[in-house]
């Protein structure tokens, strides 16, 4: 399950900047022009803000191409607002500000130079509540992101792409049958798939996810962890949970967030998912990954 | 620790098992605030259903005397005893849709800008601005249009007539290429009385408009923005078919409003009752208009005639109104997302 990932501590890193996407001077493969497979992101010194309150200090975090990492902590801890962060769906909100750099594969997403709907369709989203779109079909809902992003495909090629997407998703075998009916006539579970391959659609190279599972029943949490399972090997995935077993069971690498009474929030712990959850080193963090508050 | 002891409960036998009375208990100041608020909305139906009966049982006498003719006569001369509202109601029709057509992508537009393009800063400002609109008394909009915008409108409808004459409804009765071009032929048009009237059909279909655009599903639109939709794109994918009851229903209240407009259009029009399509040509005549201008010095007879008129113009109006109520009430089902 462990992809030899080395996790350095935050005083070490801030190499992403300088190296743009380079180990010790050799080219990686994914920072190459037209890698269109899953990409290396660092968040590099966040800070938020609401208005005028701080909600995140200095947040640095390296995510490795086609891994799967889990932010933790507890509620107000400002781990959805980080992951917003690094889509660019932060400034959506009127009065947020932000500082600090997002690299993906190197380039800032904040750059001057950088589309903002360029960034958001290169990372991906997940969200908390399922989020079809009620008037389309099943079909359309699939393809909303390439008229959303001006793509024309021809009609095979779609139809191939409405298969592919919703296989990835773990949704083909139980719509098949009913492409064309509206979106939300599907169970929480199944819309809550449709979502994750609405957002595949697009080939995004980072899919962020922010508690995809907790409006869900078990059965379908299980068949979502399932689904990130087989997609952690394809697209490099940020998910935010509530659920520490469900951090163990799918992420490599975590990252536990905690906002201390009237301070930002910010990370106190990453490491190894392993690592983090049976040798914390921060006794917060072994407070929190068993139980003893949050 | 203290143990305790569990006992399941023990269902009492009975003979059948009915639905129960249940007395709803509620406070004395719930059961008075509820029958007021049941007398007033009572009242409010009172109201408008005394309206209508008052104008159809006044309308009596007239329908009696002309008949179905009362519907297909052009001309309204009392003193020939030749009395329709075919040709003002085609003016009524008329003036209202060039009301819709100017209206319509200008409310739309604004409310569009208003819930997804402008600052927080200058929101707010638009809102009030729109909302004063519809506070401007109609006499205002009636003065603006005949003094301040009818000079103007004027070169407007001579171009229209010049270059889209061939098409019926922008034709005038004149030679628009005279060199010296007979303006009092486009004054006093149900087009310029039009322009006025859309004035006032914009900030009512600018509320609606606003107030379902606002309502898009937060999530839906987020997720159309995360999928790197342009504002315009989530506008496209999730305002739109999230809000087609309210502008559809939006457009149709103010269509009421405009086919009920009085005091600008009775400044603006020269009454003509002649039915033509010629929207840029002076003379026409809408329903309300002939009523404010000839109860006044209206015989008995005349003015049960005036009433009928009313009485059809409060019948279609009620029935726009209508429809345009269910249309919106039907819209609000439109988020179906919720699990």
């Amino acid at each position: 399950m462990i992809r030899g990932i080395t996790v350095r501590s935050p005083r070490e890193r801030k190499p992403a900047r300088h190296a743009a996407g380079s180990v010790a001077g050799r080219p990686r493969v994914d920072s190459q022009p037209g890698w269109t497979g899953p990409a290396r992101l660092d968040a590099v010194e966040i800070s938020a803000w609401f208005g005028k309150t701080k909600v995140l200090e200095d947040v640095t975090l390296s995510v490795p191409p086609a891994t799967v990492t889990a932010l933790i902590g507890p509620s107000g801890c400002g781990k959805s607002t980080f992951l917003r962060i690094l889509n660019r769906m932060h400034e959506s909100v009127e009065g947020a500000q932000l500082a600090g750099e997002v690299l993906l594969n190197g380039q800032d997403i904040y750059a001057a130079g950088h589309r903002l709907t360029e960034a958001r369709k290169q990372i991906g989203m997940v969200f908390q509540k399922p989020n079809p779109f009620p008037a389309m079909s099943i079909a359309d809902n699939v393809t909303a992101g390439l008229s959303l992003t001006s793509t024309k495909v021809g009609k095979t090629e779609r139809q191939e792409l409405v298969e592919h997407c919703l296989s990835r998703a773990g949704l083909w075998n139980e719509v098949k049958d009913r492409l064309n009916r509206p979106g939300s006539a599907l169970s929480g579970g199944q819309q809550q798939r449709l979502c994750i391959a609405r957002a595949l659609a697009v080939e995004p190279k980072v899919l962020l996810m922010d508690e995809p599972c907790s409006a869900l029943d078990p059965t379908s949490t299980r068949r979502i962890e399932e689904t990130i399972a087989e997609l952690g090997s394809q697209v490099t995935i940020v998910i935010v949970t509530h659920n520490m077993q469900q951090a163990a069971r799918v992420s490599q690498q975590a990252a536990f967030f905690l906002a201390e009474q009237g301070a930002p929030g910010g990370i106190v712990e990453q490491g190894l998912t392993t690592d983090l959850f049976e040798h914390p080193v921060d006794p917060r963090t072994a407070d929190y990954v068993n139980g003893r508050f949050g | 620790m203290s143990t305790v002891e569990y006992t399941r409960p023990q269902a009492v036998p009975s003979l059948e098992r009915l639905p129960r009375k249940l007395a709803p208990g509620h406070q004395p100041s719930d059961r008075i605030f509820h029958g007021a608020a049941t007398t007033i909305g009572m009242f409010v139906l009172f109201i408008t259903g005394s309206i209508g009966i008052f104008l159809g049982y006044q309308s009596i006498p007239t329908l009696r005397h002309y008949g179905l003719r009362f519907f297909t006569e052009t001309n309204w001369q009392p003193e020939l005893d030749k009395i329709g509202i075919a040709a003002v109601l085609v003016g009524t029709v008329e003036v209202a849709l060039v009301a819709m057509v100017v209206s319509f992508p200008l409310a739309f537009m604004m409310a569009l800008f208003i819930t997804d393009y402008a600052p927080k800063r200058i929101k707010s400002w638009l809102v009030s601005a729109i909302d004063l609109m519809a506070a401007v008394p109609s006499i205002i909009y009636g003065l603006w249009g005949f003094f301040l915008l009818q000079p103007h409108a004027i070169n407007v409808a001579r171009w229209l007539s010049q270059y889209l004459g061939w098409v019926p409804i922008f034709k005038v009765d004149t030679d628009p290429n005279a060199a010296v071009w007979q303006q009092s032929r486009y004054t006093s048009s149900a087009f310029i009385a039009g322009l006025a009237v859309s004035m006032m059909a914009i900030p009512l279909a600018c509320a609606v408009m606003r107030a379902v655009f606002d309502q898009a599903p937060l999530g839906e639109r987020e997720a159309a923005m995360a999928l790197g939709g342009t504002r315009f794109g989530v506008a496209r994918t999730v305002v739109f078919p999230f809000a087609k009851g309210g502008i559809i229903g939006g457009t149709m209240l103010s269509l009421g409003r405009a086919l009920g407009e009085t005091a600008a259009v009775l400044i603006i029009i020269s009454p003509e009752y002649v039915i033509k399509p010629r929207i840029l040509e002076a003379g026409t005549q809408t329903t309300s208009a002939l009523i404010a201008g000839n109860f006044g010095d209206a015989t008995k007879s005349q003015l049960s005639a005036l009433l009928t008129a009313g009485f059809v113009l409060f019948l279609i109006t009620l029935a726009v109104n209508s429809v345009a109520a269910v249309v919106i009430r039907r819209s609000r089902s439109g988020a179906g997302t919720d699990i």
